[in-house]
């Protein structure tokens, strides 16, 4: 037994052993889990996937004469941004695209360019041009604003992921005998590709199943910088079915990231187009795992081939939310190239890259052992298995015109 | 034996001329037509894998040449932005001919532009938009 504590003596003496979410595998294999528990400290994590509930909140502050942006519209490189706070605070999320985006109307649309994209581009410190309309108060009277921005200008630049990390993912395929485009990428026709999204045995919530040592406040690798765990992401789901090793069978926790992005770097934040689909934000976030007994060590070596996944028709299932599983694989066979489904072999993609994530594992863990990043002690936990925590759809209801 | 694949590109002259006939009934070549067509700016483009014997291989390409056709391998035409490339590898089972290949050690993809055919399906389903045409 081991405190967090205790580990960041060790880290700050430089003596921390501090392992990947890949070689702890290796270790418990050659040495047992109670040796393996006793050595090391630290076991880091890693994801870099599509994270479609990203953006950023920005304050510009204030002009001369000044001007109410709260409640008015504005554009940053003709994407829309949300104003809906006081007088400059913005939002931008990571899907907006621009007003006169063709979207799908041309089929399949492109979306080139979106709230991504702003946010790459602010990372980059490329200007960026804000356009705003908006009603002239006593205290805020001017109405029109146009002016190139810069992040080094802005005052608070904060990337906030409502929901990131997810802790096991879908495999979409497609029965249809038409190309979907989706999230999920371009599924080909009559089971033609099966698409998966998840760094299995390097993920952060697959390696702490129950939400054991992470919580609000663990501080996290955010986009190549320094993030925190702030809240149990949107559409938390934690009592799914699960496996022995605690590692649920389908999509299971989230986790809610916040961090700075003015010390972020675009190497760790890029946007992505889907085509036919829309914007989203590539992300890399990075996870320390203190070791603080057998149990966490056990888990934290949970391998590929004892994560599995559900596969998902995406031309009717999905969209219709009927859950029904074409059946059930590993990570290991996931990441072999092919799996049969229905009979016939399939090959796989992954959307959420492996090597990054490896890369983000290797990063954090050299911050720890060079005493750069110290383990934090959660300030609460989020909801785990037992809780009455759920995972709702939308129960509409007429609306009845009095 | 050689067997290339290349890029030809007409200029407008040439556009209405039956060039390609001339590879198989003079220099004895096979050729098997990947992608052909006139720009806006009425030039041909003709992507061709291009088998023959050495010889007669070196002298199609110089009648070509000599015609006023601009040749190039199709490797410098189809190229993947290292730093757009993520490594995810949603491209891979996209790819009608295994030229985009994850490696089973590192996990990177890996672009054999010798395989590629310039099909473009990669480009657009390429979510970073890494992989590139430049015709």
């Amino acid at each position: 037994m081991k405190t967090i504590r205790e580990i960041n003596e060790r880290i700050k003496k430089g003596e921390a052993i501090v392992v990947t979410a890949e070689e702890i595998i290796d270790l418990v294999r050659e040495k047992g889990v109670k040796r393996t528990a006793e050595e090391v400290d630290v076991v880091t994590t890693a994801t870099f996937a599509p994270m479609c509930s990203s953006g950023v909140y920005f304050n510009t502050g204030h002009t001369t004469p000044r001007i109410k942006l709260g409640g008015g519209k504005v554009w940053l490189n003709d994407v829309p941004c949300y104003a809906g706070f006081a007088a400059v605070d913005l939002y931008l999320g990571a899907t907006a695209i621009p007003d006169d985006d063709p979207k799908n109307k041309i089929y399949p649309g492109e979306f080139k360019y979106g709230g991504a994209h702003i946010i790459e581009d602010l990372v980059r410190g490329r200007d960026l041009r804000l356009e705003a309309i908006t009603y002239g108060t006593d205290c805020y009277p001017r109405k029109k604003l146009e002016t190139l921005i810069n992040i080094k200008d802005l005052n608070e630049v904060v990337l906030y992921i409502m929901r990131g990390c997810y802790q096991n993912y879908n495999v979409a395929v497609n029965l249809s005998d038409r190309i979907l485009y989706t999230y999920m990428g371009v599924l080909k026709p009559n089971l033609g590709n099966a698409n998966y999204c998840s760094a299995g045995q390097l993920s952060p919530l697959l390696k702490d199943p129950y939400y054991k040592t992470l919580g609000i406040g663990t501080k996290v690798f955010l986009g190549g910088g320094i993030g925190y765990l702030c809240w149990q992401g949107t559409q938390h789901n934690p009592n799914v079915k699960r496996r022995e090793n605690g590692t649920p069978s389908i999509a299971g926790g989230t986790l809610a990231v916040i961090g700075d992005l003015k010390q972020m770097s675009a190497d760790w934040l890029q946007p992505a187009s889907m085509l036919g689909y829309g914007v989203t934000l590539t992300v890399g976030i990075g996870i320390p795992i203190p070791v603080l007994d057998e149990e966490i060590c056990r888990q934290t070596a949970i391998k590929d081939e004892e994560i599995f996944t559900q596969i998902v028709d995406y031309s009717e299932s999905y969209p219709q939310m009927m859950s029904s599983s074409l059946g059930e694989v590993s990570y290991a066979q996931l990441k072999s190239g092919k799996i049969i489904i229905k009979g016939k072999e399939t090959p796989t993609g992954n959307l959420s890259s492996y090597s990054k994530a490896r890369e983000i594992t290797q990063i954090l863990k050299d911050w720890i052992k060079k005493g750069e990043f110290l383990l934090t002690e959660p300030v609460a936990l989020i909801p785990g298995v037992g809780s009455s925590y759920t995972f709702k759809p939308l129960k509409e209801r007429p609306v009845i015109e009095t | 034996m050689i067997s290339k694949r290349i890029v030809l590109h007409f200029p407008h002259r040439l556009v209405d001329q039956p060039i390609v006939y001339r590879l198989v009934k003079d220099f004895d070549l096979q050729f098997n037509i990947l992608k052909a067509y006139v720009t806006p700016r009425e030039e041909g483009l003709m992507i061709l894998e291009l088998t023959g014997e050495d010889e007669n291989y070196n002298k199609g390409i110089k009648y070509l040449e000599d015609c006023g056709v601009r040749i190039q391998p199709l490797s410098q035409d189809v190229i993947r932005n290292e730093t757009r490339c993520t490594d995810c590898g949603i491209c891979v089972p996209i790819c009608p001919v295994g030229a985009l290949v994850v490696d089973s050690l590192t996990r990177k993809i890996h672009f054999y532009d010798n395989k590629c055919i310039a099909c473009e399906l990669c480009v657009k389903v390429c979510p970073t938009r890494a992989m590139e045409v430049h015709f």
